[in-house]
């Protein structure tokens, strides 16, 4: 057996220094000017629509899950359950309370999420592992069932689907890509620097140690239960605000099927692919998910003139996902924001090597 | 009351399917530690892979005798390509290396073989027999039937051979079995072999139910609860856990879904096992586990 030297999983970025040294990026923020001003811009609503709505969208879901799983290690494959009740509450609460501003809605929804995570985090203060998995397994079909059999969810609508009721914002319409495109922005931004000062807090170390012995932790005295159910709560609000948005700044009517099984899978891979415990990791395994389908069957129409299959370029592409986290758990289990790191410092002693 | 007893007995013998798909997993979690998520998908590989070779007129044994062959190289790739390099990681890390597995086994099945639903007649017919005066499905008696033979042999294999008695040590202790000069990557092959072929039998008995398409690979989300009320390190658990959340699904589904509008089997194996897990965190035959620091 070989015995590997464990590699610091503290990067520069997330050195204790950073408490301290408040600096501003000038890269952080020229990325932002350029997301707020440059793309609603130049981008055309294609590009708006299908491809960096549902990326930021996902990255929001994949930071949530990334608080839960990356940051203090409960693994959880229920991440759509909670962006179902998100979609769902955020819904009820436009149709209920009349008046309700949208901002006010999209925090309810996920506070109504954070609330139901906290319920079904309960268990982790007894089980772990695989036995905690199977519960978020658990609170993922039964959530999906609640939201597809009781009416009152989605107000009793023929189709079963709940649509997106009015996005407006102090008067300003918000229903055009551009609108949506800023709203989903605004709140991933937020909410990003929000998760970025909350990791690097107390509760945040205190999950990362829980993460990574939690007997440890709690020897240390680390009230290891509670932290627990917070990173449940917390988590699961981050995906019930990151399901409102998917339901009514990208799909524009959902149903509970939108939020099935397989969205949760699609969550945990984003994190697998980008990096665990890592908030860039959340973003860029996020624009590697819903930019690779896009490529492949850009790739398949280039290569076969349009002769190709979509099921088998959907095939494909599973073949494709699957082998890429088989290889990126052997090779780099930090995922992309590891390799982009590896390769920032490469660069930045070029050319010397270390 | 003969209502009550047919249910029962309907929900005991389709138990009798999803202990034999939980018999797959704990072969591997006892014998590697891994959570093998892509049993579903192994399930539905070899079921399309059979019902392909009878498509192109091979006779039954010979398809058979294909299929484990099939099942068998596939098990050497998966432990050179995916078990050897991830050896000494974390349990959770090996779970999700089985998800990416079992996305490209479906991705293969249903690239090589097709997505649509094929018929497999195993030559069984679904006739309702009565004992006494409750009906019982012919074919879920005889399905039952397999399953309990699949489970002696299994039973043999592991009690009486070399094989068996190298992989209880592995099971038992891996460094001391390494120590005795066992090899352990020839372990991992054979155990992950032969849950391939419990996964045919398996994937057989529900294909010929329900048809061999991809829902079949969805039989792993059945076999969780199974496992977490049996414990992931017995095979008689997975036995007893079968049987008890088949019947419970449907007696649940009988008694309790009319009050809540139906549907409910989706979660109820899984609200069984929470009830489970609060009682005894290590199902009712799992190892107890102790945590030092």
């Amino acid at each position: 057996m070989t015995a590997t030297v464990p590699r610091l999983t503290a990067s520069f970025d997330d050195a204790p220094l950073t408490l301290v040294r408040r600096r501003w990026r000038p890269g952080l923020l020229l990325l932002l000017l350029v997301a707020f001003v440059g793309l609603p811009w130049l981008g055309n609503d294609y590009w708006l629509n299908a491809i960096l709505i549902p990326f930021l969208v996902l990255s929001l879901a994949g930071l949530g899950l990334n608080l839960l799983t990356g940051y203090t290690g409960q693994t959880s494959v229920g991440a759509a359950g909670f962006m179902a009740v998100g979609a769902f509450a955020t819904y009820g609460l436009l149709l209920r309370v009349p008046g309700l501003p949208l901002p006010l809605a999209l925090l309810g929804g996920g506070v109504i999420a954070g609330v139901v995570g906290l319920l079904f985090g309960i268990p982790s203060s007894r089980i772990k592992g695989f036995y905690l998995m199977v519960t978020t397994l658990a609170s993922q079909f039964f959530l999906e069932w609640v939201f597809a059999k009781f009416p009152w969810f989605y107000n009793y609508a023929s189709s079963g689907t709940i649509s997106a009721p009015r996005l407006e914002l102090f008067g300003h319409n918000l229903a055009t890509p551009v609108g949506r495109y800023l709203l989903t922005l605004s709140c991933v931004v937020l909410l990003t620097w929000v998760a970025a000062n909350l990791v690097r807090s107390q509760v945040g170390r205190n999950w990362m140690a829980i993460r990574d012995m939690d007997t440890a932790a709690a020897v240390i005295g680390i009230a290891v239960e509670r932290d627990k159910r917070m990173a449940f709560a917390v988590s699961s609000f981050y995906l019930g605000i990151a399901g409102a948005l998917w339901a009514f700044a990208y799909l524009g009517t959902a149903s509970a099927g939108s939020f099935d099984i397989n969205r949760s899978f699609q969550i945990l891979f984003i994190i697998i692919i980008g990096g665990m415990g890592s908030i860039v990791g959340s973003f860029i395994g996020a624009a590697f998910i819903s930019l690779v389908p896009i490529l492949l069957s850009h790739a398949g129409q280039w290569l076969f003139n349009g002769n190709v299959d979509a099921g088998q370029l959907q095939n494909l592409q599973k073949v494709l996902f699957g082998a890429l986290i088989i290889g990126f758990l052997i090779k780099e289990p930090e995922g992309l924001a590891r390799l982009l790191g590896d390769l920032r410092e490469r660069i930045r002693v070029w050319p010397l090597r270390f | 009351m003969n209502f009550f007893l047919e249910t029962l007995v309907g929900g005991l013998l389709a138990g009798t399917l999803y202990s034999l798909v939980a018999i797959g997993f704990v072969l591997i979690y006892k014998a590697s530690g891994v959570f093998n998520f892509a049993q579903g998908a192994m399930l539905l590989f070899a079921a399309l892979t059979f019902v392909s070779l009878r498509e192109q007129g091979f006779s039954f044994a010979l398809a058979l005798v294909l299929t484990v062959l099939v099942m068998i190289v596939g098990a050497l790739l998966i432990e050179r390509l995916v078990l050897r390099p991830l050896v000494n990681r974390s349990q959770i890390t090996l779970f999700m290396a089985t998800l990416g597995l079992s996305f490209i086994i479906e991705g293969l099945a249903q690239g090589l073989m097709g997505a649509q639903v094929r018929a497999l007649d195993l030559g069984i017919e679904d006739v309702p027999l009565f004992v006494g005066e409750i009906m019982v499905s012919q074919f879920d008696l005889i399905a039952a039937g397999v399953s309990g033979l699949t489970v002696a042999v299994l039973a043999l294999l592991f009690n009486k051979t070399r094989i068996g008695v190298a992989l209880r040590a592995v099971a038992d202790d891996t460094r001391a079995a390494l120590s005795l000069g066992i090899n352990l990557n020839r372990i991992w092959q054979i155990v992950w072999a032969v849950a391939g072929v419990v996964g045919l039998v398996a994937g057989l008995l529900w294909g010929a139910r329900q048809g061999v398409q991809f829902s079949l690979s969805l039989v792993v989300l059945k076999a969780l609860p199974v496992l977490i009320i049996g414990g992931f390190t017995s095979i008689g658990g997975a036995i007893v856990g079968g049987l008890i959340v088949g019947a419970a699904e449907n007696l649940a589904e009988a008694y309790i879904g009319p009050l809540v509008g139906g549907g409910i089997t989706p979660w109820f194996a899984y609200f069984l096992a929470l009830i489970f897990l609060y009682i005894r965190p290590s199902g009712l035959f799992g190892d107890r586990i102790i945590e030092r620091v």
